[in-house]
């Protein structure tokens, strides 16, 4: 194998219990996202768009719809004859094997496949965020910093900063502490969770970090604070543009409908910075002569006779005569009958809403007493469901996947 | 159907179809919001289990090449057979250029296949076919050729014109007893769909046959001059069928796929139809967007007034635009107050603002490749 300059490494083994019912049957990254994407598209397409022909993708948790997802990476133009993607799941060793136990461990299992490739740096990417972000100008700043680390930080509004790790700076930019979730945040600079190292180093710690029994194994909590007890020359380099943790069903819905302004933050149709995915084979959308559609955004197979305001759908997604969607996510396949009512919630692939239902009712009165997200607002609506006719689904209930629904929740 | 192989021929007439195959062959015409004529024999093939084809090319196909490639997109890159581009080969023998020519100057293609039958057909008649009955009727009959035909009967042929249509007529078996190209005035209702099912050895021994005797054209010299010394006959084909031959039939045909039974035939019947994927964003809604009846690709962003419409990948419409009984290929942009009716725009088109364009149902105005107004 040639050398490469960086060789990228995607942390997608994470399971995401915050987003629920969404991450029942997939690991996060493969959660789909913004009307036809799943959320691994956006560190992917990065990569492509970086010039970035290497990438490692580490997959642990539910991995069977994110590896058919990625296949051999064309759909990033990632099927390199050298380089390319690489699925990584945990194997076992000829003296057993084991899970990988923390971020730092997942690379540290891979070690031989990154010394394949020899790089000069490694890229630390996970499959949790959306954004649009140059990574080799981060790696362009890495080497003219001469730094062994360069960590990508984004501002954040200052009462929101003890939610993130939180980097404290010199005027600089080089990193003097890093402080996981601080009380009172000293800086409102918060890691994005992407890392440059250089690769002689990071090897270096990794090792040590394995054999140490009292380590969580994790780059936040381990590698990164004994790196700067060490002094090691660490920099934090400031991304600016749109960046978002989807973390929780409430982000997740959040940073779809942030999509929707007449002029979002984030441009899924810049040309030059385009993100890609797998796409389905479905013809163009029919709109029918009664429907009304304003400020959603809507994907190819679609038929809509309806009404959709304010939300996202999917592929392959029929909205029948006189049904109203409002602020809603609506998964593909779905099936939205006459006069049925659906705010403010995630309805499921392939489940049927059938005629005069309504689902989230705004009416909080009737809130359902959901512990999974808890006065969010949002209705969580399965796969695969079947709701009979003029059910009444209140808001914040959550229904699991399968099944028929034939009386009020 | 791994015993039939595809041919898919490019030698179509085009004379009618004026600026929209100036630059491109008939095949690659654009077509339903973002697929080209040949995305449909293409997907039929390939759904119905074919996996060796060779498109025997003609005049200038540089964008048809640009939209196959390597034929990923159909699943025809493969290691055995796959997808074969026959060229056209100028300045041949006989100094004549035809479809039987070039047929025969890639006979070792042919030849060289292994599937015993071949399914030969053009682009411009299309639909959502399965071709694998076509393949059982042909082996039941013991047939040499059978030619798929579509029969509008007495009354199923309203808006269906028949100009410069191949028409055939059938005996009780299906047998074909006559064919007629370009009638004026047509016999029947039973119109070839110009696409037929061969015998490999025997279309070899034909082709080179017909040409030696200077013959030039497959369907008129291989077929015709040979009906009724072969075993010729017809398999009529049930559901929707389009034929694009001119400009009002693009524009109506185009139109027919804003009926939902025909979205919903000619997309899904039997297979998904496949095209090169451009990566687009799924289509967008602005606050102030009216969009009535219409087709809307990938990519679009709307802002404006769209009726009656078919909207290809990446148009964009501004506020206060409107769209009306038009058709607007990839990347074209309907600027603030313009107004388009009873218009093709075809690729890369800006109408700047408030310029208004009106043509007629029977004579939309066709505005060229990359053309600003």
């Amino acid at each position: 194998m040639g050398k490469k300059q960086c060789v990228a490494m995607l942390l997608a083994g994470g399971q995401g219990t915050r987003l629920g019912l969404l991450t029942k049957r997939v690991a996060k990254p493969a959660v789909p996202f913004g009307g036809k994407y799943r959320i691994i598209d956006f560190p992917l397409s990065n990569c492509f768009n970086s010039g970035i022909d290497t990438v490692g993708v580490l997959t642990q948790y539910q991995p069977l719809v994110l590896h058919s997802y990625i296949g051999i990476g064309s759909a990033w133009d990632l099927d390199r004859r050298d380089g390319g993607v690489y699925v990584l799941p945990p194997y076992v060793r000829e003296k057993g094997g084991e899970w990988y136990k923390g971020t730092a461990d997942a690379i540290y299992q891979n070690i031989n496949f990154i010394n394949m490739y020899n790089p000069d740096y490694v890229l630390i990417l996970s499959g949790d965020h959306i954004y649009q972000m140059d990574y080799s100008m981060m790696i362009d700043y890495h080497a003219a910093q001469k730094a062994e680390a360069t960590i990508a930080v984004i501002e954040v509004p200052w009462e929101e900063a003890s939610r993130f790790g939180i980097m404290n700076t010199a005027a600089n930019n080089r990193i003097e502490e890093f402080e996981e979730k601080p009380k009172n945040p000293r800086s409102n600079l918060a890691s994005m969770g992407i890392y440059v190292f250089n690769w002689p180093l990071l090897r270096k710690y990794l090792e040590e970090d394995a054999a140490d029994a009292d380590s969580d194994n994790d780059f936040g909590k381990n590698i990164i604070p004994k790196m700067l007890d060490a002094d090691q020359r660490m920099y934090a380099y400031r991304f600016r543009g749109y960046w978002k943790d989807v973390g929780t069903v409430e982000s997740y819905w959040e940073a779809n409908m942030d999509l929707l302004a007449d002029r979002p933050e984030l441009d899924l149709y810049d040309s030059a910075w385009k993100i890609y995915s797998v796409s389905p084979a479905q013809p163009p959308q029919y709109v029918g002569p009664e429907a009304q559609i304003a400020c959603s955004m809507i994907s190819e197979g679609c038929q809509i006779f309806g009404q959709v305001e304010n939300s996202v759908l999917f592929p392959g997604v029929y909205v029948g005569p006189g049904a109203r969607i409002k602020d809603s996510i609506i998964m593909p396949s779905a099936r939205i009958e006459s006069e049925a009512m659906i705010t403010r919630a995630i309805i499921g692939r392939k489940t049927v809403v059938e005629s005069g239902t309504g689902i989230g009712h705004t009416d909080t009165e009737t809130e359902h007493q959901s512990p999974v997200n808890w006065f969010s607002g949002i209705t969580l609506i399965g796969e695969n469901l079947v709701i009979n006719s003029d059910t009444k689904v209140k808001r914040n209930a959550v229904l699991s996947d399968g099944g028929v629904i034939s009386s009020g929740v | 159907m791994k015993n039939v192989m595809g041919i898919i021929n490019l030698h179509e007439n085009d004379d009618m179809l004026r600026e929209m195959t100036r630059y491109r062959p008939l095949a690659a015409i654009p077509f339903a919001g973002r697929y080209r004529l040949i995305d449909f024999v293409l997907s039929n093939m390939i759904n119905s289990g074919i996996s060796n084809v060779g498109v025997l090319a003609k005049g200038n196909y540089r964008s048809l090449m640009d939209h196959l490639r390597s034929g990923k997109e159909w699943d025809l890159a493969r290691k055995r057979d796959g997808l074969f581009i026959l060229p056209s080969v100028n300045g041949s023998l006989i100094g004549e250029h035809s479809d039987l020519h070039d047929l025969h100057n890639n006979l070792d293609y042919l030849k060289s296949s292994r599937q015993p039958y071949v399914l030969m057909s053009g682009s411009h008649i299309l639909g959502n076919l399965d071709y694998r009955p076509v393949y059982e009727a042909h082996l039941a009959k013991k047939a040499d050729v059978t030619l798929l035909y579509k029969d509008y009967g007495l009354t199923g042929r309203q808006g269906i014109s028949f100009e410069h249509a191949t028409m055939i007529e059938v005996d009780d078996d299906d047998r074909v007893v006559d064919i007629e190209i370009c009638p004026v005035r047509p016999k029947g209702n039973k119109m070839s769909l110009e696409m037929f099912l061969i015998d490999r050895r025997l279309l070899i021994d034909l082709v080179d046959s017909c040409l030696s005797r200077g013959g030039s054209s497959v369907a008129r010299d291989c077929l015709m001059k040979n009906l009724e010394s072969l075993r010729f006959f017809g398999y009529s084909i049930p559901g929707y069928v389009a034929r694009i031959h001119s400009v009002e039939s693009y524009f109506r045909r185009s139109m027919d796929l804003l009926n939902p039974e025909i979205w919903q035939e000619l997309f899904f019947e039997n297979g998904a139809i496949y095209t090169k994927v451009k990566d687009e964003a799924p289509a967008k809604y602005q606050h102030n967007a009216d969009v009535r009846n219409s087709m809307v690709a990938n990519g679009c962003v709307i802002s404006g007034n769209v009726e009656n419409s078919i909207l290809f990948r990446g148009v964009k419409v501004h506020p206060d635009a409107r769209v009306v009984n038009s058709i607007v290929m990839q990347k074209g942009e309907i600027s603030a107050g313009a107004v388009v009716e009873n218009v093709i725009c075809d690729k890369d088109v800006r109408i700047m603002a408030g310029k208004k364009l009106r043509g007629e149902v029977n004579h939309p105005i066709i505005i060229e490749k990359g053309t600003v107004i």
